[in-house]
């Protein structure tokens, strides 16, 4: 039993040292970059893509000179869809790797099992996901879009295009209930109703008596802030049923995932979104970055909103060292919080110093041949809804993340 | 009621004090933490399935309770040390509820497996549907999907300001893991773990010697709840925060699964079980050639086919072949017994 | 009154669901006694051959109704040859061993298919009842489980495999001696209960966003009915699969679709209270 121990624990040493050849052949690099994401298990399909886009990112600042002459390393951990072991690779990150920068995190539960263990050891953060918002802390940075940035565009175009009488079906946990909130608030101040309100736990894969309670509330607009795979189903039981052609839908949600490519183009065409990204966005910028994507990967079609949120992030961080000249926290925040602007394959993104989330172009698309074309464009589009609640210029040593009082 | 012989109890705290001691140089105290953590969760249910005989699917419940009732009540209380009873005596009352429902119910088998299963399905659909500004317990938000952060962590006793983390809180872990195995030892040896062993073996026969098994059982069942509810109060205090997933059909899945690798109806094996495991899966988080979760499936099938006892018992088996020449017949039964409380 | 009718369909619609994702389930615990947890992967993997079947240009309803049957009962044939057939008579060990290969399937499908593979759509439109619109697909599924119950029911009772499948289950001994050879009869009848998964899948895919992580959805859901429904294949699929797309149904529509889940759980607890061994032990005994 003993050397049954002692055999186990050499193969698994032996192991740990074989997983961490890939990560530390760049020995003479300095500067380390820290990424934890979901590339396995039920949350993957966010994850890989995001993975893929920041490595791609930091393999650009390399081959570029690195940064301030130094070249990037990088320590990433596959969390396998489990939060316990975002904190186990937090720390790991913090404290055996003490890497520079983090970025990483996909739902709202992974990023607050790490964000204090940035803050504590002093490890600047990005989280570089569409999010709830609310989130007030100096040690973060955050690059996706808020629900106030989408649904403030999104609403009056799509009643613009229906009628004034909506129902919403959101996903039940805190992105889908502030969510909903501001679509009611939206609703009302362009002058619309909200007839229905349905929330569904993310494992809710039925909708056929939805459908059915939504065609007796007769609304114009169905907006739909589902989340996930199960939740794809209302799509398709929507189209099964018929309802496609007589009720239009919107959402603040669907397409993140590439779910626009999952559904057939019969099921999808027609649905209204608003994103900071579009595959289909007719820019130099969205130009160069799929030829860069379809060189690394070989395949320019296998990413989606967040994905590049995370190339964003890693490029919003890179631009704030080159102009501190150096990686060294405080000074990178000073930097960041000068208002930094970078142009992102989704268009010009600017820091809020104020909370530390982006400004940034919101696009109004339709998806049209499980793609999403882009209808209108929103410049710059500030953080509305966290500025609401967050100001770090006047209370720099805030640690919360408010729930947004509409 | 038997108590531990001394000779035992000594030899088990010197074995643990060289391990601690000993552990830290080759993981970091934080991943040892978790890994004790899951330990004491594994040997929660290797304590009411390898021994009492209740094939639980549902161990994830209690451990989320106690991981829930411990972040509800350092909310409101704001101070770790009722909490931390309160995450022990909520998962046992809950246990001892569902027990008396299930084991008055001559409910057995398989069909017991589902009622559990099914009541932590039904924790889960409800925990992650509370994501609505409705569902306060005191002044802690449930927050559904997205659990509950922020709550006080362990601190001494009487000083909330003086947390226990880092390094001492590996300690807190690893003592609280001696203290419950010991429990357990000395429990197993009483009469009461003996009298636990024979319903597992044949309920019938206990029964018609006069020992009221339905009660026993109950007893049983919520001891190894309370445990777990002592690992969750201790993962909410590793984690920082508390998610649904904790309730979740694949936590279930996980401890029966540590349950089975370490070998059942020992104690170190389930505890073995899950530490091995648990650090197995955060090796493979390093590595990103090969999809992890194909990697662990193939792992669990050639487990089951090629050493389905589990490990403690096949080393064990091993090491009875290599010290005595010849070893007494095994009886072909596969069935999983322990006749011996000694893993 | 067309919201009735509509409710009612839906209620119908929630029974013949239930009826078919639990089917293959329920044939291989019900004669065999293992507990497939890989279940749920089975119906995504006849997703993904359906999904496969109809991009090379299969006709759609070949594609679910032949193909992805068989491409699943040949995948559960190599598993049974390869794992199962090893832990005949082990509940937990082939447990442990069918949760592992779950894992191992939805890692292979996730390296094959990648997360985002286009689905299929209906192939049969939605119509009208008075003022609502219907899944018309609904029917389809509903035709697909009654015609299941009734194929099942034929060859348990009217076929010669039947009636040794059904020996061979009670008592396997007796069958050897009389000159049937278990292996094979446990052989064919994995086969059968894999193809049903896969059938299942593959007939569900049309209305489901089908990720490689899609089967854990099924699996509890199916694992609770079966075992509610007791020792007779069919009787007991059909009561409490009847029972709980009742229950489901009624407070999905009065409350909302979670309430709908937790009511059948809450049912199914309560049923094995009173029904520790399944409807079918204590009703209609002695049925298939």
């Amino acid at each position: 039993m003993t050397s049954n121990r002692r055999s186990f624990l050499a193969s698994s040493a032996a192991m740990a040292a074989f997983a961490a050849l890939p990560t530390s052949t760049l020995a003479a690099s300095k500067i380390k970059l820290g990424s934890v994401l979901d590339t396995s298990g039920i949350f993957d399909a966010y994850g890989k893509p995001m993975d893929m886009a920041m490595r791609l990112a930091v393999s650009e600042i390399n081959a570029n000179g690195g940064l301030n002459g130094q070249m990037i390393d990088i320590s990433a951990y596959d969390t396998q869809s489990d939060m316990a072991l975002y904190s186990q690779y937090g720390q790991k990150l913090v404290r055996q790797d003490k890497v520079d920068v983090v970025h990483g995190g996909i739902l709202s539960a992974s990023r607050e099992a790490i964000r204090q263990t940035m803050r504590k050891s002093k490890t600047l953060y990005f989280y570089n996901v569409l999010y709830e918002g609310g989130v007030c802390d100096r040690n973060i940075f955050i690059n996706g879009v808020t629900p106030a940035q989408q649904v403030e565009a999104l609403v009056p175009h799509a009643m613009g295009r229906s009628g004034k009488k909506v129902y919403i079906l959101a996903a039940d946990y805190n992105y889908g209930q502030i969510t909903a909130n501001w679509i009611r608030k939206y609703v009302a101040d362009n002058g619309g109703e909200t007839v229905g309100l349905d929330f569904f736990p993310l494992d809710v894969a039925d909708f056929g008596s939805t459908i059915a309670k939504i065609q007796k509330a007769a609304p114009d607009l169905v907006v739909a802030p589902l989340v996930g795979g199960a939740h794809l189903s209302f799509f398709r039981q929507w189209a099964a049923a018929g309802m496609k052609d007589k009720i239009p839908l919107a959402s603040t949600t669907l397409g993140v995932g590439n779910e626009h490519k999952v559904l057939t183009a019969e099921e999808g065409n027609g649905i209204m979104v608003a994103y900071n990204y579009s595959q289909e966005l007719d820019t130099p910028a969205n130009a160069a970055f799929k030829k860069k994507w379809a060189d690394a990967y070989g395949d320019d079609t296998n990413f989606h909103e967040i994905a590049v949120s995370n190339y964003q992030g890693v490029m919003m961080w890179a631009e704030a060292a080159r102009q501190a000249g150096s990686v060294n926290r405080d000074e990178v925040i000073a930097a960041l919080e000068t208002g930094l602007s970078i142009e992102g394959p989704g268009g010009k993104i600017t820091v809020d110093p104020k909370t530390h989330h982006a400004t940034m172009d919101v696009h109004i698309m339709e998806f049209e041949n499980q793609g999403m074309k882009v209808l209108e464009t929103l410049p710059q589009r500030p953080p509305i809804d966290t500025q609401a609640v967050c100001d770090l210029q006047a209370n720099p040593d805030d640690n919360t993340q408010y729930e947004i009082q509409i | 009621m038997v108590i531990l012989p001394l000779k035992e109890a000594v030899t088990t705290v010197l074995v643990a004090a060289v391990l601690i001691y000993t552990l830290p140089m080759m993981i970091s105290t934080y991943t040892l933490s978790i890994l004790l953590i899951y330990a004491m969760l594994g040997l929660s249910l290797g304590l009411i399935w390898g021994f009492g005989g209740i094939l639980c699917f549902g161990q994830a419940a209690f451990f989320g309770l106690g991981a829930y009732s411990y972040a509800i009540a350092a909310i409101n209380i704001g101070e770790s040390t009722l909490p931390m009873v309160i995450a022990m005596l909520v998962p046992a009352l809950f246990a001892a509820v569902l027990g008396v429902f299930m084991f008055y119910g001559r409910l057995a088998d398989v069909y017991l497996g589902v009622i559990t299963l099914v009541v932590t399905l039904i924790l889960f659909k409800f925990i992650n549907s509370t994501a609505g500004p409705s569902y306060v317990i005191g002044k802690a938000r449930l927050g559904g999907y997205n659990g509950i952060p922020g709550f006080q962590t362990l601190n001494v006793p009487g000083q909330p300001d003086n947390y226990i983390w880092g390094d001492p809180f590996y300690y807190v872990c690893a003592v609280a893991l001696v203290i419950v195995f010991l429990f357990v030892t000395a429990l197993l040896r009483s009469s009461f773990g003996r009298i636990a062993v024979g319903i597992r073996e044949n309920e019938q026969r206990m029964s018609l010697m006069g020992y009221d098994v339905r009660a026993r059982k109950t007893v049983l069942f919520a001891i190894g709840a309370g445990i777990a509810g002592l690992a969750g109060a201790l993962f909410a205090n590793w984690a920082e925060i508390v998610t649904p997933g904790l309730y979740s059909l694949g936590q279930s899945a996980e401890i029966i699964i540590w349950c089975i690798v370490g070998g059942l109806g020992t104690r170190v094996g389930p505890m073995l079980g899950a530490a091995g495991l648990a650090y197995l899966k955060f090796l493979l988080g390093q590595q990103s050639m090969i999809d992890n979760t194909l990697i662990t499936g193939l792992i669990l099938v050639l487990f089951v086919l090629f050493l389905p006892k589990g490990v403690v018992p096949a080393v064990a088996d091993l090491w009875k072949l290599s010290v005595r020449r010849r070893p007494r017949r095994k009886r072909p039964n596969r069935r999983i017994r322990a006749e011996r409380v000694d893993g | 009154m067309d919201y009735v009718a509509v409710i009612s369909v839906e209620v119908v619609y929630a029974v013949a669901s239930l009826v078919l994702i639990s089917a293959g389930l329920a044939i291989v615990f019900g004669m065999m006694k293992v507990i497939n947890l890989a279940h749920g992967e089975f119906m995504m993997m006849g997703g993904y051959a359906t999904i496969t079947a109809v991009n090379y240009g299969v006709n759609i309803f070949v594609a679910m109704l032949i193909v992805a049957p068989l491409v699943v009962g040949l995948i559960g044939l190599v598993v049974e040859r390869l794992v199962i057939r090893h832990l005949y008579g082990r509940l937990v060990d082939t447990m442990l061993a069918t949760w592992g290969l779950s894992l191992l399937f939805i890692g292979l499908a996730t390296m094959i298919f990648g997360n985002t593979t286009t689905g299929i759509s209906t192939p049969i439109p939605g119509f009208t009842v008075g003022g609502y619109q219907i899944n018309g697909y609904n029917f389809f599924i509903i035709l697909v489980s009654i015609v299941l119950l009734v194929a099942m029911y034929a060859v348990l009772k009217g076929t010669r495999f039947g009636l040794v499948a059904r020996g061979a289950m009670q008592n396997p001994e007796m069958a050897a001696a009389l000159g049937y050879s278990p292996d094979k009869i446990y052989m064919a009848t994995f086969f059968a209960g894999s193809a049903l998964s896969g059938l299942a899948g593959a007939v569900l895919a049309p209305l489901v966003g089908l990720v490689p992580t899609s089967g854990g959805a099924y699996i509890a859901k199916a694992f609770i009915t079966v075992i509610a429904g007791g020792p007779s294949l069919i009787a007991g699929l059909m009561s409490s699969a009847g029972l709980f797309g009742l229950v489901n149904q009624i407070f999905t529509f009065a409350v909302s679709p979670v309430m709908g889940e937790v009511a059948l759980l809450i049912a199914a607890v309560i049923l094995l209270r009173l029904l520790p061994q399944g409807v079918t032990a204590r009703f209609l005994k002695g049925k298939m």
